[in-house]
């Protein structure tokens, strides 16, 4: 159907891992998908409902093999900070609820990995940051209560970019994460913990959360979907602040049912966060039409508007081509695809490096080293403050706080903040009206697939203009879903690529619908990483 | 506003100068300086903090009780912890609402919250949420009426701007209290009032001295009171003044090097500190050392009467104030402000005006007042027409025998509404029909005395007497009392 996409190859050889095969998962959850390496993602969590309500595996199963699997690629990927010690005793609670005949929630034995700078109560919450090392919060945050709520269960938290600043989770105080495509290669960040913990089904669902591009950058570089929702669909409570009037908790999954099942679970006004938005929260999974009954053009009468500042210079061609390639995707669905102009669109970058600098440097004062935290000791008051600042936070946090108390600076806040600010509503204004006259914008993520590990480390400019593509929706509070669409070369097996689609305030709905026609439809691609297709393989023997 | 009351204000200026001086403790500085004193004008600012007495914190479900054991009062939101997020007390706007209309401002009805930033042990965000740039209400005045005692006048000083925000939370200091030496043997933190809710009232530079400076100051405490925000306690701390002044030669437009200063816990420290400013600038000034007087903040010392160097500034403080991206912009709806304004209570002003008009000398009226509770009308009738009326009536007395003046009356019924004594207690019990019900329970519970006493031991009157008067828990008029019980005892024998 589609001839400009690039295959990945099939090839497994390379694969450094020998992996156990994970049969109570991967017979039951898995097995129609992995029967034909290109038959569309199914969702995982309705799989493992039915499952569970049949009787035909347990969430007790589910965890063990996780647990193993666990065993097995967390030394190549470093995808988790800390592994629940609960799993087995809150898989054997679902069980024992089942088993009663006690009505179980949408997530039933749901395996959700967290990103370690959103709150737990049961597990440290680190932020990625040396200064939190050991934190416990003595609070869920709303997500994680909402998730837990649902029956989920937290399997562990997730490694990041030191509160979320990098675009590669090398930044990470503890550990660098893998691609899970390429073991060389970084999965992306901040949330590439995240990413590559579902890519290569370490979970079946992880929380990211999302200030520039956070979720969806790395989900495109593992392969995997990534939801950023509109801002205030999510509550931000529990989520250590990195820029206040952008950060937004998304969700990644293997397929776009699950993702937005997860988005549904976590959605909602909260007391406990003012800007928390009233809205209703629509049943995302009804619009999760079944294949069989999609017609020929599923998509007919939708508009879709292709971003032309996104296809510029500087983009890699692997990357256009995929893009394209799903522009004729959407078109064979009967979308019209035009493209369309953001004028502004190149002054989001500078504006956002400005607007979240700024809200960093005061989010992060409370890291003291007073009440909790690393505090390194000292017989002054501001000696205590900077050495505990000084070696609790690493150089990238250190640098955006000092560009940011500079921006706020008597003098230079005209100059910066303000002016930041202005082009944020030039921003907010031309998305408006690019998506007054299109259903959905779409875009590439980044203008490249996964980089190696270390090669931007200390070219930090290189690094921030890798976050165009995804910094311009943040500052118009938009939601935006990425979803794998192609390959470029590289790897051992070659390296995903992901399509982002981005949606009117609060229209999640419509993005969830197009992207699940999407992937639905998308021939002779399968985005699982060899990490994981290595361990199929096992297992169909 | 100001230009309104800048004739009289001089004047005031000078025949005041004497009279606290007469009162104030004598200082050897202020000595000699008369003279010198008439030459200058002192400009005085006052920024206040009024604590708000909503049932919970700012920004979390925390309650504040003042004195509470140290840190039994936080959550994660006023600890600054990773993660929580602050969300608005309603309450802070009504009662900010309340206050900006009390204080003759206008509102701003798009107003938002700002980060104001800098770092101390007592901050847990590292910021303090406040208003910056749009307070909630500005550009309002505050009219009241100096003491007769210093001199009376009416007086009216602009308010530049009321806003709302945060508490700090307090250091607590152990050994020598030299905790920047020994920071972490010697400091600690209490939380409690972290987040507590704050109005902060920026007044125009339109005070001349201390007694006008002080008066403002109870002015702005009875205007809370009566609004119900706060209980405007100086000690404790829910009423705060850090008062700025400066001194020009008359005639001179600059202003002078202002001087701010802190620790002023009760109104006759705000004026004897100013005072004292004053006085201290004026000597500077008059021995050629007016250079020497340095933008600085002063500690009042109320123990050595004088204020000494706290800090010196070193240029502006950068806050690098910017929105506070957490809470939404602060909308206030017309109806909403409207629904408000209507509920208001009498505020002092009026109340002085009308009683003014009733015909009260200024004293009486300023003393009525002072107190929300000093001067409730309906209680007053209540005594009059009921307790007082009785007694004239028992006495064959006409109200211009009786020595109760309309202060007292008052006094007592504040006291009593303010709950420091009962209703009970506030009543002599000075109706006979009262008194004899209990001298007759007294008599006829004690038969035997009863008839001791018929058999001639009349000396044990005295022993009936405290019996009803321990009935009446001290409060039955003794001459009522004895007389009644005279003639009962007497009755049948």
């Amino acid at each position: 159907m589609l001839s400009t996409l690039q295959q990945p190859p099939r090839s497994l050889s390379r694969i450094p891992l020998h992996l156990k095969p994970l049969r109570s998962f991967f017979t039951v959850a898995s097995a129609s998908a992995s029967q034909d390496q290109s038959s569309p993602p199914s969702s995982q969590i309705l799989t493992l409902r039915r499952a569970l309500l049949c009787r035909q595996t347990t969430a007790t199963q589910l965890a063990e093999s996780y647990i193993s699997r666990l065993s097995l690629t967390e030394p190549h990927l470093h995808s988790f900070l800390h592994i629940s010690d609960t799993l087995l005793r809150d898989a054997q609670l679902i069980d024992r609820k089942i088993e009663k005949g006690e009505d179980v929630g949408p997530l039933a034995g749901v395996l959700v990995g967290v990103k370690d700078n959103i709150c737990t109560a049961d597990m440290p919450s680190t932020g990625g940051s040396r200064i939190l090392e050991n934190y416990k919060a003595p609070f869920d945050a709303t997500a994680v209560r909402r998730v837990k709520e649902k029956d989920g269960i937290l399997i562990g938290k997730t490694n990041l970019d030191e509160f979320g600043m990098g675009s590669t989770t090398e930044a990470s105080s503890f550990q660098v994460t893998a691609n899970p495509w390429d073991l060389s290669r970084v999965p992306g960040g901040s949330s590439g913990g995240s990413a590559a913990a579902v890519s290569a089904r370490q979970c079946m669902v992880s929380l990211g959360s999302d200030t520039g591009g956070s979720v969806r950058q790395p989900a495109s570089f593992c392969g995997v979907v990534g939801l950023k929702p509109t801002y205030g669909r999510v509550s931000r409570f529990g989520l250590m602040a990195y820029a206040s009037s952008l950060d937004v908790i998304g969700c990644f999954g293997t397929s776009v049912a699950d993702t937005g099942i997860l988005l549904h679970v976590i959605s909602g006004h909260d007391r406990f966060d003012a800007t928390s938005s009233n809205r209703e929260v629509p049943d995302f999974s009804s619009q999760f039409t079944s294949i069989n009954l999609v017609e020929s053009k599923p998509l007919k009468g939708l508009k879709v508007g292709l971003i032309r500042e996104t296809l510029e210079d500087g983009v890699d061609n692997g990357v256009k081509s995929a893009i394209s390639g799903a522009a004729s995707h959407l078109e064979e669905l009967g979308c019209t695809v035009t493209e369309v102009s953001l004028p502004s669109f190149s002054l989001g970058l500078p504006a956002y490096y400005i607007l979240a600098s700024s809200e960093s440097s005061s989010n992060l004062s409370r890291y003291d080293g007073v009440r909790y935290g690393n505090q390194v000791f000292a017989e002054e008051l501001n000696a205590l403050y900077n050495d505990s600042r000084a070696k609790g936070f690493g150089p990238e946090v250190q640098m955006r706080i000092l560009m940011g108390t500079y921006a706020l600076s008597a003098g230079y806040y005209d100059a910066y903040y303000k002016r930041a600010q202005q082009v944020r509503t030039l921003i907010r204004k031309s998305f408006k009206d690019a998506l007054d006259d299109n259903d959905i914008l779409i875009s590439p993520v980044a203008p490249s697939a996964a980089y190696k590990i270390g090669e931007k480390k200390n070219d930090p400019l290189a690094m921030y203009a890798g976050d165009i593509m995804t910094v311009n929706v943040n500052l118009a509070g938009l939601p935006a879903l990425v979803l794998p669409c192609g390959f470029v070369e590289g790897g051992p097996v070659g390296l995903p690529v992901g399509l982002q689609m981005i949606g009117a305030a609060f229209d999640e709905a419509k993005l969830l619908k197009v992207g699940h026609i999407f992937e639905q439809t998308l021939q002779g691609c399968r985005f699982v990483p060899p990490i994981v297709a290595d361990d199929l393989a096992y297992s169909q023997r | 506003m100001k230009s309104s009351s800048s004739s009289t204000t001089q004047t005031a200026t000078q025949e005041k100068q004497q009279n606290p001086q007469t009162k104030v403790s004598p200082r050897t500085q202020t000595k000699g300086i008369d003279k010198h004193i008439k030459d200058y004008e002192a400009i005085i600012g006052i920024e206040t903090h009024v604590q708000l007495s909503t049932l919970t914190k700012a920004f979390c479900g925390c309650p504040y009780n003042y004195g509470a054991q140290p840190n039994t009062s936080i959550c994660p939101v006023c600890m600054g912890l990773p993660g929580a997020l602050p969300v608005l007390n309603s309450k802070v706007i009504e009662f900010a609402v309340k206050l900006g209309l009390a204080l003759n401002c206008k509102l701003s009805f798009n107003s938002k919250f700002d980060r104001k930033q800098y770092f101390y042990p007592d901050l847990p965000k590292g910021y303090q949420i406040s208003q910056f740039d749009i307070p909630i209400a500005s550009n309002g005045y505050v009219d009241l009426d100096l003491p007769v005692e210093f001199g009376g006048g009416h007086r009216r000083f602009g308010i530049t701007r009321v806003h709302m925000e945060e508490d700090a939370g307090k250091l607590l200091h152990s050994g020598n209290g030299r905790y920047l030496a020994t920071l972490s043997h010697l400091l600690q933190v209490d939380l409690n009032r972290a987040g507590v809710p704050l109005l902060e009232i920026v007044s125009e530079p339109d005070m001349r001295n201390g007694i006008e400076a002080a008066e403002y100051a109870a002015e702005i405490q009875r205007v809370v009171r009566y609004l119900g925000i706060s209980n405007g306690n100086m000690q404790e701390g829910s009423l705060r003044c850090d008062v700025n002044v400066s001194i020009r030669p008359i005639g001179q437009s600059e202003f002078g090097t202002k001087v701010e200063i802190k620790n002023l816990n009760s109104f006759s420290s705000v004026n004897r500190a100013i005072d004292f400013e004053i006085s201290r600038q004026v000597l500077l000034h008059s021995q050629g050392q007016g250079n020497s007087i340095v933008q600085e903040t002063r500690l009042w010392e109320e123990g050595a009467q004088k204020t000494v160097t706290m800090r010196k500034k070193e240029g502006l403080s950068d806050y690098r104030y910017f929105p506070e991206p957490d809470l939404p912009e602060v909308i206030l709806k017309k109806e909403y402000v409207n629904s408000i304004q209507n509920s208001l209570p009498e505020l002092p002003e009026m109340k002085r005006r009308r009683y003014e008009n009733m015909g009260l000398s200024m004293q009486d009226v300023l003393f009525l007042a002072n107190d929300i509770n000093g001067a409730d009308v309906k209680l007053a009738t209540n005594w009059i027409m009921g307790d007082i009326a009785a007694y004239m009536k028992n006495e064959k007395v006409s109200i211009n025998d009786i020595k109760l003046i309309p202060r007292e009356l008052a006094e007592l019924i504040a006291s009593i509404k303010g709950g420091t004594i009962s209703g009970k207690i506030g009543k002599e019990i000075v109706d006979p029909a009262e008194i004899e019900k209990m001298v007759d329970k007294v008599l006829s519970e004690n038969p035997n005395q009863l008839e001791q006493y018929r058999a001639g031991k009349t000396k044990i009157q005295g022993y009936f007497a405290g019996q009803v008067m321990k009935l009446s828990k001290g409060k039955a008029n003794p001459g009522l009392l004895n007389k009644i019980l005279q003639q009962k005892l007497n009755a049948s024998s």
